[in-house]
């Protein structure tokens, strides 16, 4: 710990600097930035979440009581298009990868901050795009958009809402860009790659994918708007065109698009557990480069969501094997993160009790993945509730948890302030029981056979269908609890030390929260990452 | 040649690959080239060369791509980073482009009706 | 042997930015920012090259017959334009790099020139494909073409993929005439000519495109063996 006397919340820091509302719409502070992202992207969540809870009403009667089975369409679709693109990708990387890459490397801000404030402004239109196709009536064909439904059928906001997403996908694309250079060329004197905290490594390579896959799926919607405006049959079987072409392109991106969420959550997984392990990361390298090894594996396995589409056998061998060699990398990180733990002085604060959900909740995730990975197997579980529990526990039990632990480990440098142990470590646990009381069911129900995507089911489903509509409503309570907390700890909370929690990473060294040129001077670095002494960072002029 | 004074700033150390002007007769000879490969490659395309004047036509194609990224665009002088940010941009445009015609060319292969 | 210039960094400290140590950082990040956002244009381009292979090879007799329709020198002379403008174009930039200013917005202002040119043949040959109804859509009609019903693929390709990369010539000739504006009062020098430099690598990129572009779309078959 570096400070002895009581804490004070320094008085001049990023948030108090200025004031005034232009002040923050037109800042180029990254901080203020990744805190814009943080309004919006709660935003998004709270409304995709309220489409999940429409889902899980009406799945708690067999029949399709609550809405007619075409609304019902639109609230799966909804519910997936704002949680995937407007909570999910954006949600790590441009909160606490915008707030923190910078102070983790010692520069005072990243590449190109304008670039970055642009990029929120290009997020929040996409989302205003979203929004307005919701309010007219909304989209029905699920967030994968599968033509020739999506683009000769279907009587929902296909366009507006493709648009939506293409203009998000922009702002993607330029955090990442931002991230890439920033990561470069901006490292303080000293910091070499290998000195780097590993959430930098997992952004890098988040960003890698970002950069890469976006404008794929970019093309593919506009491809499919400009076939639904304009009837060009691009993918339309009666003028030649292949709708498994479509599915090639959405997926091309969409597959490395689950790897740009999960792989920033594994950084801030790997930050909480060394520091609350009081130990280096075991295999510092080996985290490292099966960041990379992900985004770059993640690219070729995308025919494994094709395998019942009439894509060819050898190809779907070819896939199914990749994706069992793209689980190799994940694994060994669970192996690091679990070895750091080994004969460390572990804590278990809140950000570790999310951080340690998120190894088993993960770890169940990835290997029902690999379930469904085997073509056999696939043929049987693809598009029941079996994918849903799958993606939803490496989703949810992973990215989310990874989201909701960095927030609380970060949150007393991000704001200065503390929240309250006992309730952050209640919902915690709240979080944790609700997670898995709603989606392990789903397994099991999969299993039986319930088909995805339909709001009427067989009446033996009930009884899991209940648990889980009931686990939902534990999950919301379990969400709903850090909104409270954690916006009365900004006014009420006691002021937060610069380190109140041992950490070795630069962002600890600096006030909480910092200054706006982050670093009084730029700080030289003289030994490798993660050493636990943390005075011995020399600070020179 | 820039100098800085600062000899702390080797990690994110720039290369000085920005730094040189390429002579104009550069800039002329690959113009000269471009534009000779274009019209060879208009007066091939006539000719029947059966299954190889797609062939043809894409190395006559990416010869004259090669000459504007390594002159006009400077990367024949540039760092290893940036040549790097060029290989793999080409390398990611022939995964999307050859793992999916792998599904295309091997449809039927296994016997199994429909794929 | 390229030559190398000196310059001196002290008069440009208003053109670096806060949070840049100096100039040389601030450009060689601007450099690669640039690249890394034409790999993002590779990427984006390159989905339609994958839907252009996949529907040729499925299609090659329909392909070769529609890509006729076009008219091969008006391509191969607009391909010509296109690359004079490359030209231009690096020359501004070495004109930039020697603090010549007047050579700088010369030949900005012929890039444009024929920039603008090539859309303005372009755009006589998007008139001249809609008034022989081989716009996709309603009133097609591939006339004389083999295996007709699979040619408004190969027309949607073709106005997909000129269209977009018309898009970003639109763009590209913008910025032209805001980096004329600048040219003009002087901004640009052997110092700092930054922005002509990564838009000339912009431009660049555009004309490899069409590079691609035209043999795909002008050059199928004109030995007319594929029946």
């Amino acid at each position: 710990m570096i400070t002895a006397a009581p804490p004070v919340t320094p008085k001049k820091n990023y948030i108090n600097a200025t004031e005034g509302l232009k002040s923050w719409l037109l800042t180029v502070d990254h901080k203020r930035i990744g805190i814009l992202y943080l309004l919006g992207v709660t935003f998004f969540f709270a409304l995709g979440g309220l489409f999940a809870a429409l889902i899980r009403l009406e799945l708690a009667t067999p029949a399709g009581d609550l809405v007619e089975s075409n609304t019902y369409n639109k609230f799966f679709t909804m519910h997936g298009i704002i949680m995937v693109f407007l909570f999910l990708i954006p949600s790590i990387p441009a909160v606490l990868g915008n707030f923190l890459i910078p102070l983790m490397i010692g520069a005072k801000d990243v590449a190109f901050p304008r670039i970055n404030l642009l990029s929120w402004y290009i997020y929040m239109t996409s989302g205003l795009f979203v929004l307005t196709s919701l309010f007219m009536g909304g989209v029905d064909t699920g967030w994968t958009f599968y033509t020739p439904f999506s683009s000769s059928y279907s009587n929902g906001y296909v366009v507006a809402t493709g648009l939506g997403i293409f203009i998000s996908g922009f702002s993607s694309i330029l955090t990442g860009l931002n991230f890439i250079v920033t990561i470069h060329r901006m490292r303080a004197p000293g910091l070499t790659w290998f000195r780097l905290p590993l959430f930098v490594w997992a952004h890098y390579a988040t960003s890698m994918i970002q950069i890469l896959g976006t404008p794929v799926i970019a093309v593919t919607l506009l491809l499919l708007v400009l076939e639904r405006g304009f009837h060009i049959g691009f993918f339309d079987p009666a003028y030649g065109g292949d709708p498994v072409l479509f599915q090639h392109m959405f997926w091309f991106y969409s597959h490395p698009a689950v790897y740009i969420m999960i792989l920033p959550s594994m950084g801030v997984v790997t930050e909480i557990i060394t520091t609350f392990s009081s130990k280096k990361p075991f295999g510092y390298t080996f985290i490292a480069f099966s960041s990379v090894a992900i985004a770059v594996f993640g690219f070729i396995v995308w025919g494994h969501h094709l395998f019942v589409s009439s894509q060819s056998v050898y190809a779907g061998m070819v896939f199914s094997i990749l994706s069992y060699v793209v689980a190799i990398p994940s694994a060994i990180k669970v192996f690091n993160w679990t070895s750091t733990m080994y004969k460390g002085s572990v804590r278990v604060t809140t950000p570790m009790l999310y951080a340690l959900g998120f190894i088993g909740l993960f770890t169940i995730g990835g290997l029902t993945g690999l379930f469904l990975a085997c073509l056999g197997v696939d043929v049987h579980l693809t598009d029941t509730y079996f994918v849903i529990a799958h993606f939803h526990y490496v989703m949810v039990g992973g990215a989310i948890m990874g989201f909701l632990g960095g927030i609380h480990y970060w949150w007393p440098k991000i704001f200065g302030k503390m929240y309250n142990e006992g309730w952050s470590k209640l919902s915690a646990v709240v979080v944790f029981i609700g997670f898995n009381l709603t989606f392990f069911p789903q397994f099991l129900l999969g299993y039986m056979g319930m088909p995805r995507r339909y709001h009427v089911y067989p009446p033996e489903f009930q009884v899991l269908n209940v648990l889980s509509s009931a686990g939902a409503s534990i999950l919301g309570l379990g969400y709903l609890l850090p909104f409270c907390y954690l916006i009365w700890s900004l006014k009420y909370g006691p002021d937060a030390p610069p380190n109140p929690w041992g950490a070795t990473t630069l962002e600890w060294t600096t006030s909480s929260p910092p200054p706006t040129e982050n670093f009084e001077v730029t700080p030289v670095i003289t030994q490798e990452a993660y050493t636990y002494a943390p005075e011995e960072v020399v600070h020179v002029g | 040649m820039a100098s800085h004074s600062s000899p702390s700033h080797d990690a994110s150390q720039p290369d000085h690959g920005q730094h040189h002007v390429v002579p104009k007769i550069v800039y002329f000879g690959v113009f000269l080239a471009l534009i000779v490969l274009t019209w060879v490659t208009t007066f091939v395309s006539e000719v029947d060369l059966g299954r190889w004047n797609i062939f043809v036509a894409l190395a006559i194609a990416i010869t004259k791509a090669s000459l504007v990224v390594l002159f006009f665009m400077h990367v024949w002088y540039s760092t290893r980073l940036t040549k790097m940010i060029v290989l793999s941009s080409i390398f990611w445009l022939f995964l999307l482009l050859f793992i999916t015609m792998a599904d295309i060319w091997t449809r039927g292969w296994m016997g199994v009706p429909g794929r | 042997m390229p030559q190398r210039r000196s310059f001196t960094l002290a008069s440009h400290a208003s053109a670096l930015q806060h949070h840049f140590e100096n100039i040389e950082q601030q450009k060689d990040a601007s450099t690669i920012g640039m690249w890394v956002f034409l790999v993002t244009e590779v990427m984006f381009f390159g989905g339609m090259f994958l839907a252009y292979f996949v529907y040729r090879q499925a299609y090659p007799a329909a392909f070769a017959s529609a890509s006729n329709k076009t008219n091969l020198y008006i391509g191969a002379a607009n391909t010509t334009v296109l690359i004079c403008s490359s030209l231009t174009m690096a020359l501004a930039v070495h004109a930039a790099a020697m603090g010549k200013k007047n050579l700088i917005v010369l030949f900005l202002i012929l890039t444009l020139l024929l920039g603008g040119t090539f859309l303005g043949v372009k755009a006589y040959e998007y008139h001249d494909k809609w008034v022989h109804h081989e716009v996709p859509g309603r009133n097609f009609d591939c006339e004389g073409c083999t295996d007709a019903a699979h040619t408004p693929l190969f027309f949607a390709l073709y106005f997909g993929m000129t269209g977009l990369h018309a898009t970003h010539m639109i763009v590209g000739a913008g910025i032209i005439i805001f980096l004329i504006m600048k040219a003009r009062k002087g901004v640009f020098n052997a110092a700092y000519h930054t922005p002509v430099e990564l838009f000339g690598l912009y431009w660049h990129f555009v004309d490899i495109i069409w590079i691609f572009l035209f043999p795909l779309l002008y050059l199928i078959d004109r030995s007319g063996a594929v029946k």
